[in-house]
């Protein structure tokens, strides 16, 4: 097998094998990189020189037998909302163009005392604000399935470097389903955790309450040994709790018997592509043939989530980004007169349209006289979603959703219409808002052979059950080809044959 | 002047807690030090960083908040001021709108009237913010953020006072009350309690409140007294002339006399207050409560009662020295090594207060120890030195706490205890002086201190002066 097709699993076991030395899985990677960055454009900063310098202190530490762990030497990808000491970390956004951090994020340094060689930092939207990842302030990322659609965001970077082969892995991070939704448009593997499972320190703020770090991968496995890394109790975030349950490895386990699994009707309404809610349905089909024990049920409140999350969401960014303000570092503006003038000048000449946009609605629903009747009143709705969830719960073990309404957009189709965009988050938000774990695996493509996702939902800290179904449904679906999940990779040059060979591969998936 | 006013007064006043570490950061909260030396990514609002409360700010608030009869709050939560200023790294500050944790208190003041109860509307906790150094010959401005993330409680009173003097015993009681349990040294001049004045004027016998306005920039209880006096007159003359009281805040300018807008409620700015969301809220239980109440130090009242019993000295002094929680230790730590409580009195309500106000000094600033004390005591007690030589000694060890029994040494202040020696002295000034000598002799007694002085003087000081006098009735 080739070291760029292998698992980071997979690769981290060849290097503990002495099969495959640091260098030469991070020389593969900056290959792919060489070849494939141009078109896809997944990553704003990449470290090639300093992958290399890592690669031979991991390779030592491995020599000497003091890193023994399945990610040992696997090159990864940080989304560029995680601080990197000594390393760029923008959030894609001019007003950080220059940050280089003096600390990295607890997640990051977790990898590292794991041995992992950071390639670089992913492109996103801009503070992770966004759905397709063009709100970058340096660029669109491009889909590895088909070049002219978007990744999804806000991870797209990190989404797209991992269904390109130009990373074995990468972290992510998901407010409103900024993980899940890139994963699915992208056909990996994304997890976003429960909220406090992960630390927060070093992840540039988006909407606090909200936000989670967590991978994307090729595959399920993968998926819980990065989860296994990266959770720990960090007493420097207030929000970060102590659990024992983090041997997420132990639930690969291929048995869905006795599970319960509930299918939210209202997943299932209007706007949802029927070629995306058939494949979702598969799925939950083949699980029942497994032994799952699958109902319907309604889930309630789900259009309530949308305005909730844009509220609570936009009130938090509004405020976290307030530090951005030309005075400490990132951009300032060439003149000014005065304070203040530096301040709005910078900061509008430093953040893009739609950070812009958000700040000024999280600015309005926070000001006096509107408080109650946006912010708190979203934080009741918060509530009562949380309720429902509870409710299901005692129900089931597992709820199954598509993550997103469609497949991945093509390149500029959402930026005209935000409102549609956001609607475009309808089943990943609710998770947020609850706080509970949910994952993204691919289940098929459509007719565009692009893609489609479906999101398993668990109750708070069962990340262990997510993972058990999605490891089973992952061995029922694999078998057939080991190309099944990895994109027709195209050089730019074979940018138009490459867009030919997708609805192909969808037909088969049909 | 037909119409009589009232003044009505209410107080904001910042407390900086005597905490080792910052409110939400593990950097040292210690005054001075190089600019930006003690500071981390939290307290200079680096992206990604989160605050982690400090426990020891809560245990200082509650206790602040039990001993003004407060009510805690049991679920209490930190909210963000949003706000944009430099010396605000993140441009928000992290304080408690919503749910502070302490409300409705009181602190009994006495007024000429006799005693009176001023309210405490609620205390909250919040952090400071960094300091702002205008370079004069470079044209820019520097931030120090070593304050910032130094943790504050704010007290906020009812408007209860009605004059200047109730304000000044209001603070006086709140500091003593934070001295006593050692949760801020309250200093006014180094900013380690700052007071804002919110003040009104109405009518005697009015019901309704007058148009308020903030006095902020008052440094010192003679500057708080004078704004606020001059602010008094500043609205009854608007009044008297049919104009309105503007609300607005105002900067003292104590050099001045007098004060200035700086800003109008009309332009006062929405901080956009809300939950912190990388806080979670602060839950305590009795438990906790408890502990804390169980902490709780010997309070005045408790001590000026045991003073009675224990100590046998003047109601007097034990008043004076119980006023501050240091001078109370320090008396206490001396009698304890064995000194009469009484001569130790005397030290302190002498020479330590007169020497504190020559200089202007809190008694909290007072650095000599009570082991030292304890042996100046015992010095005079073996009549080793006189007391004029005692108070000497005492004025250098107020300075730099020395050891007085090492210090006399050196000196060589030990009082001459010599018979032979001193009447040999006694006898060249007797026949040095025949007139003082006759004038004495023909029954003017006071020609005899004349005499005590002459040979003190001879002494350089270190004789005994009762024995002195003794020698010379005996010789002439």
């Amino acid at each position: 097998m080739k070291i760029i097709d292998m698992t980071a699993v997979e690769l981290g076991t060849a290097i503990q094998n002495r099969e495959v030395g640091v260098q030469e899985a991070v020389s593969a990677a900056l290959e792919r990189i060489e070849e494939k960055e141009a078109l896809y454009h997944c990553y704003v900063t990449l470290d090639q020189e300093g992958a290399l310098g890592q690669a031979r202190e991991v390779q030592k530490r491995i020599d000497a037998g003091e890193l023994t762990g399945a990610l040992a030497g696997v090159p990864v990808a940080i989304k560029d909302n995680l601080c990197t000491e000594g390393m760029l970390t923008t959030c894609s956004s001019r007003i950080l163009y220059n940050f280089v951090p003096t600390y990295s994020a607890q997640a990051v340094v977790n990898l590292q005392r794991a041995g992992a060689v950071i390639l670089g930092k992913t492109n996103m939207d801009e503070f992770a604000m966004g759905s397709t990842t063009e709100t970058s302030a340096f660029g669109v990322t491009r889909n590895p399935w088909d070049p002219e659609h978007v990744p999804g965001g806000s991870s797209g970077g990190s989404a797209a470097a991992v269904a390109a082969g130009e990373c074995f892995y990468a972290l992510g991070s998901d407010t409103g389903g900024s993980i899940r939704q890139p994963a699915s448009f992208c056909g990996v593997v994304g997890l976003k955790p429960t909220y406090g499972r992960v630390s927060r320190y070093g992840l540039i703020a988006y909407g606090s309450s909200l936000d989670q770090i967590g991978p994307l991968c090729k595959d399920v496995r993968d998926c819980a040994t990065v989860l296994e890394a990266i959770s720990t109790h960090d007493p420097k975030d207030s929000t970060s709790v102590p659990r024992t349950d983090t041997d997420f490895t132990s639930a690969l386990v291929e048995d869905v018997t006795g599970m319960r699994i509930g299918i939210p009707r209202d997943y299932f309404g209007e706007g949802l592509d029927p070629q995306v809610r058939e494949a979702v349905l598969k799925v939950a089909y083949a699980l029942k043939e497994r032994g799952a024990l699958v109902e319907e049920f309604d889930l309630s409140l789900v259009e309530y989530a949308i305005p909730a999350y844009y509220t609570i969401a936009t009130a938090e960014a509004s405020s976290n980004l307030e530090r951005f303000d030309g005075i400490k570092y990132g951009y300032r503006t060439q003149e000014y007169e005065g304070l203040h003038n530096m301040y709005k000048k910078s900061r509008s000449e430093g953040f893009g349209p739609e950070v812009r946009r958000r700040i000024m609605l999280g600015s309005f629903v926070l000001s006096s006289g509107y408080y109650d009747a946006y912010y708190l009143k979203a934080l009741r709705v918060k509530a009562l979603i949380k309720r429902a969830f509870d409710a299901a719960f005692e129900k089931y073990d597992v709820i199954l959703g598509p993550v997103a309404p469609t497949t991945a957009p093509r390149l500029g189709e959402s930026l005209s219409d935000p409102i549609r965009m956001y609607l475009g988050d309808i089943y990943t938000i609710a998770v947020n808002l609850a706080g509970l774990p949910a994952l993204s695996i691919p289940c098929g493509r459509d007719l565009k052979g692009l893609p489609i996702g479906v999101q398993l939902i668990g109750d708070c800290f069962r990340e262990k059950k997510l993972i058990q179904t999605a490891y089973t449904w992952e061995k029922i679906r694999g078998g057939s080809s080991p190309d099944e999940d990895t994109p027709t990779v195209c050089s730019p040059a074979r940018k138009d044959e490459c867009r030919d060979v997708g609805p192909a591969a969808g037909k088969e998936e049909r | 002047m037909a119409k009589q006013y009232e003044t009505v007064i209410g107080l904001e006043v910042h407390v900086e807690l005597a905490t080792k570490t910052k409110i939400f950061c593990g950097c040292s909260t210690a005054f001075g030090g190089e600019p930006n030396t003690h500071t981390c990514p939290v307290c200079t609002g680096m992206p990604g960083s989160l605050p982690v409360l400090n426990k020891q700010v809560l245990e200082y608030a509650v206790a602040v908040g039990l001993a003004t009869d407060c009510t805690i709050t049991r679920n209490c939560k930190f909210d963000r001021k949003n706000y944009f200023y430099p010396d605000n790294p993140q441009n928000y500050q992290i304080s408690q709108l919503y749910l502070p944790i302490c409300r409705d208190g009181r602190v009994e003041i006495g007024t000429e009237d006799g005693k009176k109860f001023v309210g405490i509307h609620e205390i909250h906790m919040e952090e400071d913010a960094g300091k702002l150094i205008h370079d004069e010959w470079d044209d820019c401005t520097l931030v120090d953020y070593n304050r910032s993330g130094v943790p504050l409680i704010e007290i906020v009173s009812e408007p209860d006072m009605r004059s200047s003097q109730e304000v000044i015993a209001y603070l006086e009681k709140l500091r003593m009350i934070i001295q006593y349990l050692g949760a801020s040294d309250c200093k006014l001049q180094e900013g380690s309690m700052r007071a804002d004045v919110n003040l009104s004027v109405r009518e005697a016998g009015s019901g309704e409140f007058g148009t308020r306005t903030e006095m902020k920039n008052l440094n010192s209880f003679k500057a708080i007294a004078r704004a606020i006096e001059a602010e008094r007159e500043r609205q009854i003359d608007l009044l008297e002339s049919g104009e309105a009281v503007v609300q607005e805040t105002r900067r003292w300018d104590d050099n001045q006399g007098e004060s200035y807008a700086m800003r109008s409620k009309e332009d006062a700015q929405d901080y956009r207050y809300f939950p912190d969301p990388d806080l979670v809220p602060v839950v305590l239980d009795d438990a906790f409560l408890e502990q804390i109440r169980a902490r709780q130090p010997e309070m005045r009242p408790e001590k000026m009662l045991r003073y009675k019993r224990e100590f046998d000295i003047p109601d007097y002094d034990i008043e004076i020295i119980t006023e501050s929680r240091h001078m109370a230790d320090l008396f206490e730590a001396t009698a304890a090594l064995g000194s009469q409580p009484k001569k130790v009195s005397n030290w302190l309500m002498g020479d330590t207060l007169r020497l504190l106000k020559e200089r202007d000094m809190d008694p909290g600033d007072i650095c000599f120890s009570p082991e030292n004390l304890a042996r100046l005591i015992a010095l005079t007690d073996e009549k080793a030195i006189n007391s004029s030589v005692a108070r000497e000694v005492f004025e250098v060890m107020f300075e730099k706490d020395i050891d007085p029994e090492k210090y006399v040494e050196e000196k060589g202040l030990k009082t001459v205890n010599d018979e032979g020696a001193l009447r040999a002295v006694v006898e060249q000034v007797i026949a040095a002086n025949p007139q003082s000598v006759a004038d004495f002799r023909s029954g003017k007694e006071k020609a005899i201190g004349f005499l005590v002085g002459q040979t003190m003087k001879a002494m350089k000081g270190k004789a005994d002066p009762g024995m002195v006098n003794q020698l010379l009735r005996e010789l002439l």
